[in-house]
């Protein structure tokens, strides 16, 4: 713990540890000192200039070391001439802060009005207008009049493609590296930079493609002027015109918090539509930033593919269809299949509507299925991250293994979570068969052989090796376990090792499985296990998933049976096959909760109106149930969610209203000085709510490994960031982000079945061809060929591989 | 004995030669040094002699050297070869003709902050430079006189040169360590310094080239020798770079205290056809613009003197101007060059120096108003004082002294 000092800022005293800046300490008292290029998320580097102020220390007596009193018997100050930056100089004790004597108005002022020589005079037509710091400061500091002849005004490109999703107008920027330092220092993808010096500094991007990252969209986010825009918001409305709804982000496990902002317009009938996605304060989630597939994944619900009606099979064709002819005939096929009734549910749907699908499928005997090829959900229920161990509470004594997960491309912000805690000196353990951004600041790098993470992970448990030593010794630990290379069986064995290796190490909590869902882990909590096997159904009752899409394989199932009933978003390639098709409403368009992968329980709100006819899941579900005679709530899910307080395990706390409540989070940020903390929201609509351990599991099974299939080249699963999921493919703003098939091989291998990078194969996998694009990285293994999962090759787990070179590729 | 502390070669032909200058007990002081004394004695012989950093900035030598945190390690030297500020040329001198001097000053102050590894930043366009003291290294490393175990102590040294890419911010000593690192050469924030965290985040100790070839001498002839050669203010000797409408431009070593009479007439030969003296500029480019009165002639070349004329001695490269040279004109040409050279890094000097360059260009032009000259001096009284470091500050010397001291200049210039 810092050693606290109390110094004096514009006549109020605060108390603060040693080293805050005295930017930070005037935020704490309500005080805002105006800053472009300090964020306080990042080290202050005292560019702009803007945050001046004037600085009088304390004079100690050099011989005594005792405090010079005035006559007065105030300590004597001592000022300086010049005015300095409060962002860079660091609290001290009797320190006092002058930041509203003329001098420091007038330096401010000074430094505002350099700011504004070069900058253009369009905000009238600038996307960040109304939100924009530099706009707020100027109202604040700025003169009404420029001494600065206007002909001399620089003029710069004002649309510089950074990537295809961040443009850069080179005019407005300000220079105040915010964006640059968060890609290098936060983020640690280094892809843009300064290029030039003095007033030619530029932006550039220095990847190919350009700006080629994950997090891309967060320097909009930064920046304190209208230099970066992304392209899906550039032009796309004026900050004021936009609402806000709070949301939880559908893409992984992580439960990002978000706002959307929407506002009416006319080519939706005067209808809400979400114009953007913006990161909401959650420091114990994700802090103030999302990820790019966050920001830019929304268009799932304004797409014009939606289904807005209740369909059924009539001849063969799939009709319009009232609500109540299709409820009823559901569940008279549903009543009469009875134990042959099966569920299939994804983690995709939130709390209140898996929790009702489960009464509904008990109810009627039947079984339900969760539709994953990742197992473990229930081990992590029983010994998951706590309030006390999770990301955000890390420190020097404890340890983190992460495992079978490449976990920047499956989950962008745990990465970051992770990386955070390894940089404050958290033992960093990365266990994985090849190398991965999260290597960078690991303290030990395990590599295996496919298909033995397991056993990997149970020599760690062993307590040989330093690592072990490390996971013994460390006060918490947290495990992140992954999907890479695994089928359903092998991340089941790795979850109960991971488990185990906890339970040895003698720590009860911290088991975090890195989902392929949003809300995964709730699925399990509301008891779906995974299971594929819809084989011998008579009726189907699939929401939320889409097999045939997925598999042949599994498009056979769903053919074979009697009577399908699926609930979607979308006409997939399972509904096409359905018998009925109910339209669901997007997450956007309802409230309901979803329970992240470190089991925080969190709610989101409706965005905008429902798309068509379509309606929520849990209210389908619960007048299905009313037409098969079981009663389930429907009205609410703040209904359904007090039903799951009482009856599912651990849940009793989770209630809408905790999850809505927020407590005072640092840094302090708001709409009202968005120099400070950028364009985020500040979070008014809750934390949610961490579950904690519910019981020790005591006893682990697991097998040694994963025998992998025989062959020359074994494809395995890894997963992307980007793919072409349901969710995913429907925003065309990330166009060329959204993979073709492809899949990556090392260098060695490629040369060996005379293919090379970039070249267009054919490849047959699981006795299906494809057509594929090959990539090679020297850090595959041997024999091992990464197959991305849904970019449209099926594959479950490892998987034999063979390469086909066409003759015309080679020709 | 020789004439000169510093520019030897003067009197010592082919001192740049390894035997010439063994010959003349070039090497002996760091053999001594190395053999027998301890690294804390060295300091505080440079302590005593009152040797200021001869960059510009004047800070006391061995007070920097024993700011060195001694709990972190590996320490660096630097030798700061950066020389670019305009009107300066007496590093590259140094380096040209008498560079084991320099190179032995440098092994010495290495020695004496208990670096093994030592850089010599050169700006780019002493590419020439750079190669002849690699020649010159690789010598002294097959003479045994660097390398490891140097005269069969634990000691070892190795030296490597480093070239800028043509930056003049690479001269402040934090920029230059951004540069060395492979970074953009812009300036860090102080604190922390050097001394504590330098290159690669290590302690580190920033030279000028001219401060690190007084130290042979001074450790051979001991601080009280030194403290005598100069003023009560400024110890030593001082290579002043002479420039500008005189007759004899060039280097000229004079002890501390020598005035700008002496230096300019009587070594200098006075000025071009003998017109009458206007201006000097006794810091390069980053001078206030001193009235060449008599009293100014008159006022002794040491930093405390200096500062009674409302100016800064600086790099000592005196810059002299008669009265066909018109004020405007030069500080369009210091801010035409300050402009070019502002990193980018601040705002007040971003922004400050293209504005003041557009005013600079207008005003010399004949095309400004009194309003303009007016409104210049407010843009550089809005600079002062809120820089990141000293560049922006020294920019804006020239304008306001000039336009203060010199305002017929001004005057006549604008509409």
């Amino acid at each position: 713990m810092a050693k606290e000092v109390t110094l004096t800022i514009d006549g109020q005293q605060v108390t603060v540890p040693a080293g805050t800046v005295v930017v930070d300490a005037a935020k704490k008292i309500g005080i805002d000192i105006p800053v472009f290029c300090y964020h306080p998320k990042m080290e202050p580097v005292g560019m702009c200039r803007m945050c001046l102020v004037e600085v009088g220390r304390p004079v100690y007596d050099r011989a005594t070391g005792e405090l010079v009193l005035e006559e007065d018997g105030s300590p004597k100050l001592q000022f300086w001439d010049n005015l300095e930056t409060a962002c860079t100089i660091p609290a001290s004790e009797g320190m006092v802060v002058k930041g509203m004597t003329e001098k420091v108005q007038k330096g401010r002022k000074d430094i505002l009005e350099f700011l504004l020589t070069s900058h253009p005079l369009d905000c009238p037509v600038c996307d960040k207008g109304g939100e924009c710091p530099l706009q707020n400061i100027t109202l604040e500091y700025g003169s009404s009049e420029s001494r600065f002849d206007f002909d001399n005004k620089i003029h710069f490109d004002k649309k510089v493609p950074l990537g295809d999703l961040i443009y850069l107008d080179r005019e407005r920027c300000i220079q105040c590296a915010r964006c640059v330092r968060f890609q290098r220092d936060i983020v640690e993808d280094p892809v843009i930079q300064f290029y030039n010096r003095g007033r030619k500094t530029d932006i550039v991007t220095i990847s190919e493609p350009g700006f080629d990252s994950y997090w891309s969209g967060n320097t909009t986010d930064i920046c304190p002027v209208g230099a970066l825009t992304t392209a899906d918001f550039r032009f796309g409305a004026r900050s004021w015109e936009l609402n806000q709804s709070a949301s939880i982000c559908t893409h992984c496990a992580v439960g990002c918090n978000l706002t959307y902002n929407t506002r009416r317009e006319a080519k939706s009938g005067g209808d809400f539509v979400i114009k953007r996605a913006m990161p909401r304060q959650n420091e114990a989630v994700n802090e103030l930033w999302i990820c790019d597939k966050g920001r830019f994944a929304h268009h799932f619900t304004d797409s014009a593919d939606r289904l807005t009606q209740p369909l059924m099979r009539v001849d063969g064709e799939l009709v319009p269809v009232g609500w109540d002819e299709a409820l009823s005939l559901a569940a008279e096929k549903f009543q009469t299949a009875g134990k042959d009734l099966v569920t299939l549910v994804s983690g995709r749907l939130p709390n209140e509507d898996l929790y009702n699908l489960q009464q509904l499928t008990a109810g009627l005997k039947g079984s339900s299925s969760l539709y994953t090829q990742m197992a473990g959900g229930d081990l992590v229920a029983q010994m998951g991250a706590t309030e006390e161990n999770n990301l955000s509470t890390l420190t020097a004594e404890d340890a983190i293994l992460v495992v079978g997960s490449d976990l920047e491309e499956e989950a962008p912000i745990w990465w970051l979570g992770v990386k955070q805690a390894a940089v404050k000196g958290t033992t960093l353990i990365v266990a994985n068969p090849r190398p991965t951004k999260t290597d960078q600041h690991a303290d030990f790098k395990i590599r295996y052989a496919y298909g033995e993470g397991a056993a990997a992970v149970e020599s760690l448990g062993s307590g040989a090796g330093e690592a072990g030593e490390a996971l013994a010794k460390a006060k918490n630990v947290m495990v992140f376990f992954g999907s890479e290379g695994t089928n359903l069986a092998a991340s089941s064995a790795l979850a109960e090792a991971c488990g185990d290796l906890l339970t040895k190490t003698g720590h009860s909590s911290g088991l975090v499985g890195v989902w392929p869902r949003a809300n995964t882990q709730g699925a399990w909590d509301m008891g779906f296990r995974p299971s594929t096997e819809i084989n011998g159904a008579k009726s189907l009752y699939i929401v939320a998933a889409d097999p045939a899409g997925d598999d042949p394989a599994l498009a056979e199932a769903v053919k074979a049976a009697d009577f399908v009933v699926v609930q979607e978003l979308f006409l997939t390639e399972t509904a096409k096959l359905a018998d009925l098709v109910f339209p669901a409403q997007a997450q956007t368009e309802r409230e309901g909760s979803f329970t992240s992968g470190m089991r925080r329980v969190q709610r989101f709100y409706m965005a905008v109106k429902a798309a068509g006819d379509s309606r929520p899941d849990f209210d389908i579900t619960a007048q299905l149930g009313a037409k098969a005679g079981i009663d389930l709530k429907g009205l609410a899910p703040s209904l359904v969610m007090s039903e799951i307080n009482a009856k599912i395990a651990g849940y009793a706390d989770a209630t809408y209203t905790k999850m809505a409540q927020v407590s005072e989070q640092w840094p302090i940020i708001n709409r009202a000085d968005l120099f400070y903390g950028g364009t985020s929201y500040e979070n008014n609509a809750g934390l949610g709510v961490q579950l904690g351990s519910i019981k020790k599991s005591e006893v682990f099974k697991y097998t040694d490994g994963l025998e992998l299939p025989d062959g020359d080249l074994i494809a395995v699963p890894i997963t992307r960031l980007y793919d072409r999921g349901t969710m995913l493919s429907k925003s065309e703003v990330l166009g060329s982000h959204l993979p073709e098939p492809f899949v990556v091989l090392n260098p060695e291998d490629a040369q060996r079945v005379k293919t090379a990078d970039g070249m267009t194969v054919s490849i047959t996998l699981a006795e299906e061809s494809y057509v594929a694009v090959v990539g090679t990285d020297e850090t595959v293994p041997t024999g091992i060929v990464l197959v991305p999962r849904s970019v449209g090759m099926p594959i479950s787990g490892p998987a034999k591989l063979e390469i086909h070179i066409a003759e015309t590729t080679l020709a | 004995m020789s004439e000169h502390v510093l520019l030897r070669h003067r009197d010592i032909p082919d001192i740049n030669k390894l035997d010439v200058y063994q010959a003349n007990d070039g090497f002996k002081i760091f053999n001594q040094v190395v053999t027998s004394m301890k690294p804390t004695e060295v300091t505080e012989i440079v302590k005593t002699s009152g040797l200021r950093g001869r960059g510009g900035a004047g800070f006391p030598t061995g007070l920097k050297w024993s700011f060195m945190d001694n709990d972190n390690w590996p320490h660096y030297f630097v030798a700061n070869a950066d020389e670019s500020e305009p009107g300066t040329f007496k590093d590259r001198e140094i380096m040209e003709s008498n560079p084991f001097q320099f190179l032995e000053g440098l092994a010495i102050s290495s020695y004496a902050i208990g670096a093994n590894a030592a850089y010599i930043y050169l700006r780019g366009e002493f590419w020439q430079v750079a190669h002849f003291l690699d020649q010159k290294i690789t010598e002294l490393e097959n003479a045994n006189l660097l390398g490891d175990n140097i005269f069969g102590t634990d000691y070892s040294l190795r030296i490597y040169t480093h070239l800028g890419a043509g930056a003049y911010i690479c001269g402040e000593e934090t920029a230059l360590l951004e540069s060395m690192e492979g970074k953009r050469g812009q300036p860090r924030l102080r604190p922390p310094f050097p001394p504590s965290y330098g290159l690669f985040g290590k302690p580190t100790i920033v030279n000028n080239v001219e401060t690190l070839t007084n130290v042979p001498a001074i450790i051979e002839n001991g601080g009280q020798w030194y403290q005598d050669l100069g003023t009560e203010d400024t110890a030593g000797v001082k290579v002043f770079s002479l420039s500008g409408r005189v007759n004899k431009p060039g280097n000229y070593e004079l002890p501390f205290g020598t005035t700008f009479r002496e230096l300019i007439y009587e070594n200098g030969g006075g000025i071009m056809d003998d017109r009458p003296i206007k201006a000097i500029m006794a810091a390069g480019a980053s001078s206030a613009m001193i009235v060449a009165d008599d009293k100014a002639l008159d006022t002794p070349m040491d930093y405390a003197s200096v500062r009674t004329l409302d100016a800064d001695l600086g790099s000592a490269s005196i810059i002299v101007m008669d009265d066909t040279v018109d004020i405007d004109w030069v500080i369009n040409k210091t801010i035409s060059f300050f402009k070019h050279e502002s990193c980018g890094k601040c705002t007040p000097c971003r922004e400050g120096n293209y504005w003041m360059h557009n005013l600079t260009e207008r005003i010399h032009a004949g095309d400004a108003s009194s309003d303009d000259v007016e409104l210049l001096h407010n843009v550089a009284s809005n600079i002062q004082g809120k820089c990141l470091c000293a560049l922006g500050e020294f920019s804006i010397q020239a304008v306001l002294t000039g336009i203060e001291r010199f305002p017929k200049d001004f005057e006549t210039k604008v509409r």
